[in-house]
């Protein structure tokens, strides 16, 4: 209901025929309080309530992570001393905890690709950057530099075997791959699933809601012992790739019907248009409906691009050492055992950052959608 | 998307031809396709009989020889591996039961905080919602998992009432034992639900026709509660509590919840429940505020305003995702493989460890949540065909 | 525009089958041993933590009996034992990875039983230990036999003989349990440790370990006297390898026979080229081809022995100080045990 300040309309609920002037705080302060917090008994009622819920609860809990917290202990012993929470644990173990078993005097390898990874993604990020001429060779050299960084073997850098990459590394590893490998997938998918031709549209229709019904898991199972079956003797593939590869079609599903949201969007002018223009199917999908679908569905594929983002932890199951593997892992010392839920936090607070940033990107992508923005 | 027709005739070759080519190329994914599924199935059978691999699903019917921590049904090391898998299965089916009510609830409460005037609550709510939504799901299970792992040991677990206790082995607390009684207690609820049903729509149709108001929630209230009860009472109200006692290592009786259950279902529900609220706060920011001025316009009190115009409408907005939640929540119960819970996937690990029939096994696992997956998206379609806006 | 997306399209496409053909291992069709030899490494499958067999410490070097085992056999086939990959894999993750090609041998405290033979497509080398099912409780339950369990939570790993043992031996003796089943090796012990579990029950060789270094108090803990199983623990590889499968076996005779002839790290370059025995010249390459037979270099037995040592030090090596496990049935034939070393001849 609206607020309705105007002093000058006469009502006809006094005594007296006159108006009376409405309640306007001059203390900025109590105005905001009066409005949020006590406008109505319930919301009174509500306000008392979560106070005491605040008071019972957030005092403990600073006193229990800052204040009797240990930040800095030379072992173990200062930790069981303290009440607080122990946070020297990650003081001590956050090598392995953040790059696994890489060997230590890489780790400098590691942190340098890890730097240009993010910024790639941060310039990804801006629309301004949206040209196949900027993109392309952005991504090129970003896919080149940090696979070299971690692989070594060239440059005078020592090699590093797949099998001993963890860490945070490790979850941006099987993170793009699963994007690089699903996203062009996905838009084959979606395409196939929208086509005239019945055999295409079939198989597409079954693979993607078989493979939505199934929980990751399986398909990481199928990935790790089912699929070596397939392969005639001889040939075998690495497990990373394996891995990468089914994230990659799971991803891809649910990225396809996404995808296919958009392309229901686009008018079927501008299929006529183009096809006045004389264009063939798939200059007309790269060039001119491709480009709309994916600009209307963005906020749906940061999404799932989140998601994938999440679904790396789930190679704990198959003992790929990802970032919470690697802190189960290494949590599992008997000195620091019992501090295993502040190393928990920690992994956590680093997931809640990567994700809380790419959600504020999504929701500023759908900000510019409504405003009418044209990029 | 050809837009242009088919039929009509093209002045060049047949190679140009859009019917033509559309019909070689649809051969060829075919024969491709079948190839390819051909030479996989071949490596398979070639790579399992080389290495010496059983085959067949003969393994269903031969005993297990391990045991199972819980289970819904009578379990024990002698049964056979088809009845530790379906043991696995209604394993799921609880948890994820359990989980969608309380995603639900939590959820929706959490929705509606977030939409709410007061400051404090939005802000509160929608600080959960973000750490719930942007943590894997894997780490809130760890870490209920964790947690559970730091409480105190039966012997000086906590009570948080007559009867109940919360310790490291999980959580018990007095259950009722059954009694013969029981199932009709349970027809008798049913009779009050229907009863509810019935009273309302009554009132709905005396309302349409003569304009009169009648209040249902008080009448509905007393049939719901009252058609179990009176049936309870019939049988001479039986209840005898089953309390919980510690014998020895741990606690005997009452209903017992393993440490592995509340930290999976706990877990679960909190992930599950954070975008819940994100669909339920979109679905009531979605209905335009000019339907709610005008319903007050029109007079209506604030009660009728949310159950007739604001929720019909955002249910519309709100159902379709929340049911592909409830679909990925009961993909996310697989997670009990994590912290020892004997869901399905858990037990078809084992299987697959101790018969060495991956292939069998796996099949087996996603099939089952295919199956899972269809009946959750035709229910929804069901409800969705319901509420759709019938327009003019 | 177009031609500039078709060279980038055709660059990344190149650029991405440069990267997989560095892992795709298009080896010819051809045993085991061909493809270790063209990888230059042994894929040794090993328990994620398990004192005395394979544990692997702050650096991350390797080692235990298991350990030990791989590092012989890398040795036999290449020439020097510290070629090895090792794998840390879990319960329920060991067979499926060794079926897939994942590692070349299994040397994960794998009990050897007749379905694992048959119906796993598996093949087993002769028993490196022989060990049994074992508790492990706290001192203050004041259990001393397996009767005093009843009730109790049992934390056992998934998928192992240990959970069908535990299953039969209760069922038999009419006690009621709770299995807690975790596949993580560190986990299950963490969840006995924080007292989730009542008893660890494993493989009994594997429990003094966790006693004296993971507990917080190790006089708190107390193994329950007695075996209740059956474990001999062997080397697995796949079936339908013969020629690796016979390398296996010899290089755990070979350690056997070492042993049993006197021969040791220290003395084997010594007696290679001195000693009048038969059976050490034979055993140690410097008289016949045992070597070529396996497909091997003559010397192969004799790396073993240098580099790794006899069955003796190996035990001594992992065993000794500070588990001092005594070697009972683990002996030589000669002393009363079970080790056999076959003739090698």
């Amino acid at each position: 209901m609206p607020n309705d300040t105007t002093s000058n309309i006469p009502t006809s609920g006094t005594k007296s025929g006159r108006t009376a002037p409405p309640p306007t705080e001059r203390i900025p302060v109590l105005k905001w309080i009066r409005e949020n917090l006590v406008s109505s008994p319930l919301n009174t009622v509500v306000t008392i309530i979560c106070v005491f819920g605040l008071i019972y609860t957030v005092p403990d809990f600073i006193s229990w992570s800052l204040l009797d917290a240990v930040f800095n202990a030379s072992s173990h012993e200062d930790c069981r001393a303290a009440a607080g929470a122990c946070w020297a644990v990650v003081a001590d173990k956050h090598r392995p905890m953040f790059f696994g078993v890489y060997p230590y005097e890489e780790h400098w390898r590691l942190l340098l690709g890890l730097i240009i990874y993010c910024g790639a993604v941060g310039l990804t990020m801006l629309p301004k950057c949206w040209s196949y001429k900027f993109l392309v060779p952005l991504w090129l050299f970003t896919l080149f530099s940090t696979l070299t960084l971690m692989w070594g073997g060239v440059l005078g850098l020592a090699e590093v075997d797949t099998s001993q990459w963890g860490g945070l590394p490790l979850t941006m590893v099987l993170f793009s791959g699963t994007i690089v490998v699903g996203f062009p997938l996905a838009i084959l998918l979606a395409l196939g699933r929208r086509s005239d031709m019945p055999a295409v549209k079939a198989v597409c229709v079954i693979f993607i809601e078989s493979l939505r019904g199934v929980p990751l898991i399986t398909i990481l199972f199928v990935a790790v012992n089912v699929f070596p079956l397939f392969l005639p003797q001889g040939l075998e593939f690495d497990k990373l790739l394996r891995v990468m590869v089914g994230m990659a079609i799971f991803f891809a599903c649910y990225q396809a019907e996404v995808i296919r949201g958009g392309l229901q969007a686009i008018s079927r002018g501008q299929y006529e248009a183009a096809e006045a223009l004389g264009l063939g199917y798939w200059q007309t999908m790269i060039r001119i409906i491709l480009p709309q679908a994916l600009r209307i569905c963005l906020p749906g594929i940061v999404n799932h691009v989140i998601a994938a983002f999440k679904n790396t932890s789930l190679v704990l199951i198959i003992g790929l050492f990802d970032m919470l593997t690697a802190t189960t892992s290494v949590m599992q010392d008997p000195e620091w055992r019992r501090f295993t839920l502040e190393a928990y936090i920690c992994v956590g607070f680093v997931y809640f950052c990567f994700c809380y940033a790419l959600s504020k990107y999504s929701q500023q992508v759908e900000r510019w959608l409504g405003e009418g923005k044209r990029f | 998307m050809s837009a242009s027709d088919k039929n009509q005739p093209t002045q060049g070759s047949i190679f140009y031809d859009q019917g033509f080519r559309s019909i070689v190329y649809q051969i060829l994914l075919a024969v491709g396709l079948g190839y390819v599924g051909w030479a996989l199935f071949s490596n398979v059978i070639e790579n399992l009989d080389r290495q010496g691999i059983a085959t067949g699903w003969s393994f269903l019917w031969t005993s297990s020889g391990f045991d199972i921590g819980e289970s819904v049904i009578e379990y024990d090391a002698g049964d056979t591996y088809g009845r530790a898998l379906l043991v696995g299965f209604l394993n799921t089916v609880r948890v994820a039961f359990l989980g969608i009510i309380f995603a639900t609830i939590l959820g929706v409460f959490m929705g509606v905080a977030r939409v709410s005037r007061n400051w404090l609550l939005s802000t509160i709510s929608s600080w959960f919602v973000e750490i719930g939504r942007n943590v894997p799901v894997v780490l809130h299970v760890i870490f209920w998992g964790t947690v559970i792992h730091l409480l105190p040991q039966p012997r000086e677990a906590m009570v948080p009432f007559e009867g109940a206790f919360i310790m490291n082995r999980g959580f018990v607390m007095p259950f009722p034992v059954y009694d013969d009684a029981y199932p009709w207690v349970g027809l008798g609820l049913i009779v009050g639900i229907a009863g509810v049903v019935f009273l309302n729509k009554w009132a709905q149709a005396k309302r349409e026709r003569t304009g009169q108001y009648i209040h249902t929630l008080w009448p509905g209230l007393g049939i719901f509660f009252g058609c179990p009860l009176v049936v309870w009472l019939a049988f001479g109200a039986p209840l005898v509590w089953d309390v919980p006692a510690l014998k020895g290592f741990n606690f005997q009786g009452g209903l017992q919840l393993s440490p592995e259950f509340i930290a999976l279902l706990v877990g679960i529900t909190v992930y599950t429940a954070s975008f819940i609220a994100e669909i339920v706060r979109s679905g009531i920011q979605s209905v335009p505020s000019g339907q709610v001025e005008a319903a007050g316009a029109v007079g209506l009190r604030q009660g009728f305003i949310m159950r007739y115009v604001v929720i019909p409408q955002a249910l519309r907005v709100i159902v379709p995702p929340t049911a592909s939640q409830y679909l990925s929540l009961t993909k996310n119960s697989s997670l009990g493989v994590l912290i020892g819970y004997p869901d399905l996937v858990n037990i078809g690990n084992t299987t697959l460890n101790q018969t060495g029939q991956a292939v069998e096994a796996i099949t087996i696992m996603m099939l089952v949540y295919l199956g899972i997956s269809i009946v959750i998206s035709l229910f929804m379609n069901f409800y969705n065909r319901i509420v759709a806006i019938k327009e003019r | 525009m177009t031609k500039s997306i078709k060279t980038f399209a055709a660059l990344a496409i190149a650029g991405a089958v440069s990267m997989t053909s560095a892992s795709v291992a298009l080896a010819e069709d051809g045993p085991t041993l061909k493809a270790v030899k063209e990888r230059g490494e042994v894929l040794c499958g090993v328990h994620q933590g398990r004192y005395g067999f394979a544990i692997a410490d702050n650096q991350g070097k390797w080692k235990g009996l298991d350990v030990d085992f791989c590092r012989a056999v890398a040795a036999a086939v290449l020439g020097d034992s510290e070629k090895v990959k090792y794998i840390p894999l879990g319960s329920v993750q060991r067979f499926p990875a060794l079926q897939s090609g994942e590692v070349d041998m299994l040397s994960r405290t794998t009990t050897v039983t007749l379905t694992r033979d048959s119906a796993l497509g598996l093949n087993f080398g002769p028993p490196t230990f022989y060990t049994g099912t074992g508790f492990m409780v706290r001192k203050s339950i004041g259990a001393t036999k397996v009767e005093d369990l009843a009730g109790a939570a049992v934390c056992v790993f998934p998928g192992s003989t240990t959970e069908k043992n535990i299953a039969s031996l209760f069922a038999a003796k009419k006690l009621d349990y709770k299995p807690v089943v975790i596949e993580s090796s560190k986990q299950l012990v963490g969840a006995y440790m924080s007292g989730r579990c009542d008893v660890l029950s494993m493989d009994q060789a594997g429990l003094p370990g966790h006693q004296q270094f993971d507990a917080d108090n190790p006089a708190d803990h107390v193994i329950l006297p007695g075996v209740f199983s059956k474990e001999p623990l062997g080397v697995g590889v796949r079936a339908g390898d013969d020629q690796w499968f016979d390398i296996i076996k010899w290089v755990t005779h070979a350690t056997f026979n070492a042993e049993e002839w006197g021969v040791t790290s220290a003395n084997a370059s010594d007696l290679k080229a001195n000693s009048t025995d038969i059976n050490v010249q034979r055993l140690l390459g410097a008289k016949g081809d045992l070597g070529q037979k396996l497909g091997l270099g003559n010397d192969w037995a004799y790396n073993v022995i240098s580099q790794v040592g006899n069955y003796g030090e190996i035990y001594d090596r992992n065993w000794g100080p500070p588990l001092n496990l005594d070697r009972g049935v683990n002996n030589l034939w000669t002393n009363g045990g079970l080790m056999y070393g076959f003739p090698m001849k």
